[in-house]
């Protein structure tokens, strides 16, 4: 407690018209407190759970709802038809469905709680250097450059947009997640139904759990459907069958509405990974060929379909970079982190200054 | 007032020397940060992780042009060991997928090795031969893999103006 009073006094009484940002951290901090690790102060908008390990995104309320779905309807399908389907058919239906629905609910759950591939924001020394490089590469002093970088990748124009909440360039296929308020590496999109945002890091984990949720969903479509006609053959009609397994029509309606839509977008995503391409790119159309010349493609793609998949969904699993369950330097604290962990208010100033400036050259840029 | 977090009254007590840094702690305590050279990533190749090695003027007065290479230069070819795609890789993502990716809580990726030996190579080529030069490599992951970052320390006593806007706010001891 008496931490939480040095840290909303100290800022004002340091508030200086310099503002040097290495005067902002308490001291007395490090002696009281206990450590303190990275995602206690991570700036995006993220939850996390167990001390760290687990992440996602802060309105994640429909994944209880995707996972529900699931259990309730895999549940059933195990307690009502699974019986009769063993007596009558063969002791490998409910084996396959284990199977499928245990890699369902790992696949969604590792998508969900994985880093999707943020990347942590530039340190103010950082900032300050792409900054230079901004001002210094402008030709006249009255009109700032705009934001953007042109790059080549694999002799392909790219531009580089400036992140102005993450203050550096972002990398090619990195896009900021309004959500989250991060960066994502190889942004695929935000996925509420996952309650994550789909990346680098959890694209597998993510293909995995829709191409897996298809196989499963068509399973139990079919089993239930070949339930109530056996039912139905053994001579009451279909009405007395339904009768006695009512459970079977719930589990039909669940898997008819949802099969269509998990159905396209395994397809759809199966597209994507055959050409190398994200969700993002595919909606703005980056590499279309509608846009300007003719051999404008997509320049990350191998040029193959297996090389393609093998890369996207086998290839070297990338570390995770913001390091959330690592602690914070003592001495060494960054100093944005250092205002976001402990002075809201201050941090707040100091971002409106940064603010200003951009906005000055927003102005300048309009008049 | 209890304030000023890297503050070391007695950095000004030790004078910068330039071969007296073996320790790369006793770099930081002693000798004031001045400047800070960000070498960025090269993605001519894609999103693979590599470094551009051209050589940032700072550095100039202070370390061989080859020298500066080859650690960039090692650098890169450890990033690339790391994501190459091959026979291997590909073993080890099929492997993770047959198994629902479970495997990933408990084994160490290949990925995960790389940069660990990235980090000891970091270690070493900062005692050897960064410090003794009044600079320091920091590790790329820790900076997003988005730089290589290389702080260049100065003498507290001869830097003059550089240093003196640093250690203004440091008012107090610990």
């Amino acid at each position: 407690m008496k931490n939480c009073e040095y840290q909303q006094i100290d800022p004002r009484a340091l508030t200086s018209p310099t503002a040097t940002p290495t005067s902002t951290l308490p001291l007395a901090n490090k002696n009281v407190q206990r450590q303190r690790r990275k995602w206690e102060v991570f700036p995006g908008r993220n939850r996390f759970f167990c001390d760290g390990r687990i992440i996602v995104a802060r309105q994640s309320g429909v994944l209880p709802l995707t996972l529900g779905l699931i259990l309730i309807t895999s549940g059933l399908f195990f307690i009502f038809d699974c019986p009769f389907l063993v007596a009558n058919l063969t002791v490998f239906i409910p084996v396959i469905a284990g199977v499928l629905f245990v890699f369902v609910v790992f696949s969604l759950l590792h998508t969900s709680f994985t880093d999707p591939g943020i990347l942590p924001r530039a340190l103010p020394e950082e900032a300050a250097d792409i900054e230079k490089q901004i001002d210094n590469s402008g030709s006249s002093s009255y009109r700032p450059p705009p934001r953007t970088k042109e790059i080549l990748i694999n002799d392909q124009v790219v531009k580089l947009k400036y992140c102005f909440t993450c203050k550096m360039f972002r990398p090619p296929r990195t896009s900021h997640c309004s959500l989250c308020d991060n960066c994502v590496e190889r942004f695929d999109h935000h996925c509420p139904w996952v309650g994550n945002c789909v990346g680098k890091r959890n694209y597998r984990f993510f293909y995995t759990f829709i191409v897996s949720l298809s196989f499963l969903t068509s399973f139990i479509f079919g089993c239930v459907i070949t339930h109530l006609t056996l039912r139905a053959q053994g001579g009451n009609g279909i009405l007395s069958a339904v009768q006695q397994s009512p459970a079977s029509i719930v589990e039909l309606v669940v898997c008819f509405f949802s099969i269509w839509s998990i159905l396209g977008l395994s397809g759809f995503h199966t597209y994507l990974v055959a050409s190398n391409l994200t969700t993002n790119e595919d909606i703005k159309g980056s590499w279309s060929s509608k846009r300007g010349a003719e051999d404008y493609k997509n320049p990350y793609s191998y040029n193959n379909i297996f090389t393609n998949c093998c890369v996207v969904l086998c290839g070297p699993m990338p570390p995770s970079l913001i390091d959330r369950r690592g602690f914070l330097p003592a001495d060494e604290i960054p100093p944005v982190i250092t205002t976001e962990q402990e002075l809201p208010p201050f941090m707040a100033k100091n971002d409106t200054n940064m603010e200003d400036t951009c906005q000055d050259f927003a102005l300048s840029c309009t008049g | 007032m209890l304030s000023g977090p890297r503050t070391a009254p007695d950095r000004a007590k030790l004078p910068f020397c330039h071969e007296s840094f073996h320790n790369l702690q006793e770099l930081r305590h002693s000798a004031s940060l001045a400047n800070k050279v960000f070498i960025q990533r090269d993605y001519a190749e894609g999103t693979i992780c590599k470094f551009q090695t051209k050589f940032p003027s700072e550095l100039e007065s202070r370390i061989e042009r080859t020298l500066f290479e080859d650690t960039v230069k090692t650098l890169n070819n450890y990033y690339a060991e790391a994501e190459k795609i091959g026979g291997q890789s590909y073993l080890e993502g099929c492997l993770a997928c047959t198994t629902a990716y479970l495997i990933f809580l408990c084994m160490e990726t290949r990925y995960e090795k790389v940069l660990k030996k990235i980090s000891r190579y970091i270690q070493e080529q900062n005692e050897k031969i960064y410090a003794p030069r009044g600079l320091l490599i920091t590790d790329p992951i820790e900076r997003g893999m988005r730089v290589i970052e290389i702080s260049i320390y100065e003498d507290r006593g001869s830097s003059g103006s550089s240093s003196g806007s640093s250690s203004t706010s440091s008012t107090s001891g610990r």
